[in-house]
């Protein structure tokens, strides 16, 4: 019986003995200003997402997505089992800095998702947090057939078919899996877009906001994260 | 491992003995006698590793199949208990006091295939699937390429040709009889 102490107790017990961490309370901020906190409240950002208003100056605006396409920042965020074709693609035998594509630890940090892969539910819950927490321009490049069509999963009760409707999707890289030289030339599609003014997926997303939510709400059915993600 | 069975099988009702290998063996026994055999396994037969606890779905017995494999570091070989449980009220004794991880195999089972554990920890919370609302999915009777198509947004998928028919046509036009199968 004495490994019963290790173990955590089930809720409805835990809820006999609320822990003080979790009550509501004021907080005052190093910068004076006072705010109530509710640690089990869930802060999900419940503002749109803004159209992004391209320069009015056509040579500008040209020249900004020159600039947007030759610094790829990419999330490090590997979905599926394409995960395992980013690390050679981003060390030195592919070398993708070559073209101005780096890995960035944080969503806020990056502008490029590479979707890598199938994607479960539970998975696709992340994704779109994830998604809404990049800033404006972003790009999203999904890997493999499925996020095309479901791919060898397409019959599975837990992963999407079609990443499209539920999050916008700028470059597909077909494949099972693609190896990096096919992501190599996917990024360099991507480049050419974005150069070209077409890589405008994030407003598509801002525009239609509603039905890509509904999608999302259709599948997700439980939108709160686990302590763990905190 | 002979003698181990031929012991066990004094107290125990075993049935189904299979020696699968010479380090592996399968016995089968009745689902009051599961815990307890596990029990004497762990306790006094050495078998202090538990290496898996997983479910077969029998719907045409509509029987649940359980299999506790348990590892015997020392001597280097496994026995799998294997039980039957009822399906339709599906429910097992909880063996999580033995070793912790038995836990969260019941929790995947309670998630998966709808089998209650009662008085294990965490049963209840979201193991892998996040807000499930349908039969558990592993249950057979769940019909999955239906439920992905309802709810998956399904690409229309491209027609394929029988490869035997259509490599006919194009290499021997005179042997093809002008058809190719689906």
């Amino acid at each position: 019986m004495s490994e019963e102490k290790n173990i955590i107790q089930p809720a409805e017990q835990a809820s006999k003995f609320v822990n003080p961490l979790y009550a509501k309370r004021e907080v005052t901020g190093p910068d004076g200003i006072k705010f109530i906190v509710d640690p089990l409240r869930d802060y999900f950002s419940d503002q749109r997402p803004q159209i992004y208003e391209p320069n009015s100056i056509p040579v500008i605006e040209k020249f900004l997505n020159w600039a947007r396409a030759e610094s790829l920042w990419v999330l490090g965020f590997g979905t599926g089992c394409g995960s395992i074709e980013i690390a050679p693609l981003l060390t030195p035998r592919f070398d993708a800095f070559r073209y101005g594509v780096m890995p960035r630890p944080t969503p806020r940090q990056s502008n490029v998702f590479i979707i890598s892969g199938y994607l479960s539910i539970k998975t696709l819950k992340r994704v779109v947090r994830s998604y809404e927490q990049m800033p404006n321009p972003k790009y999203v490049l999904a890997l493999g057939s499925c996020t095309i069509n479901g791919g060898m999963y397409y019959d599975s009760y837990n992963t999407i078919n079609r990443l499209d409707h539920y999050i916008p999707v700028d470059a597909y890289v077909a494949g099972c899996m693609p190896r990096p030289e096919a992501l190599l030339a996917g990024f360099n599609k991507l480049k050419e877009l974005i150069k070209d003014g077409k890589a405008e997926n994030a407003n598509e997303y801002a525009k239609n906001f509603d039905w890509y939510k509904a999608n999302q709400k259709k599948i997700i059915k439980d939108w709160n994260m686990p302590d763990y993600n905190w | 491992m002979k003698n181990l069975i031929n012991k066990l099988s004094k107290v125990y009702e075993l049935s189904d003995v299979v020696y699968q290998r010479p380090n592996f063996t399968y016995a089968t026994t009745t689902k009051e006698n599961t815990i307890s055999l596990i029990t004497q396994l762990r306790d006094l037969e050495g078998f202090s590793h538990f290496v898996l606890l997983s479910c077969v779905d029998w719907i045409e017995d509509n029987l649940f199949q359980l299999t506790y494999i348990l590892n015997n570091p020392t001597q280097k070989y496994d026995i799998a208990i294997r039980c039957m449980i009822d399906r339709n009220e599906a429910a097992m004794t909880s063996a999580h006091y033995l070793w912790e991880q038995i836990a969260t195999y019941q929790r995947e089972l309670k998630e998966m295939y709808g089998i209650e554990f009662p008085g294990s920890p965490r049963l209840n919370e979201n193991f892998i699937l996040e807000g499930w609302d349908n039969i558990p999915p592993m249950r057979r009777d769940f019909d999955t390429k239906k439920y992905s198509e309802e709810t998956f947004f399904p690409r229309e998928r491209p027609s394929s040709n029988d490869p035997a028919t259509y490599m006919k046509s194009r290499l021997h036009p005179d042997e093809w009889d002008g058809k190719i199968a689906e």
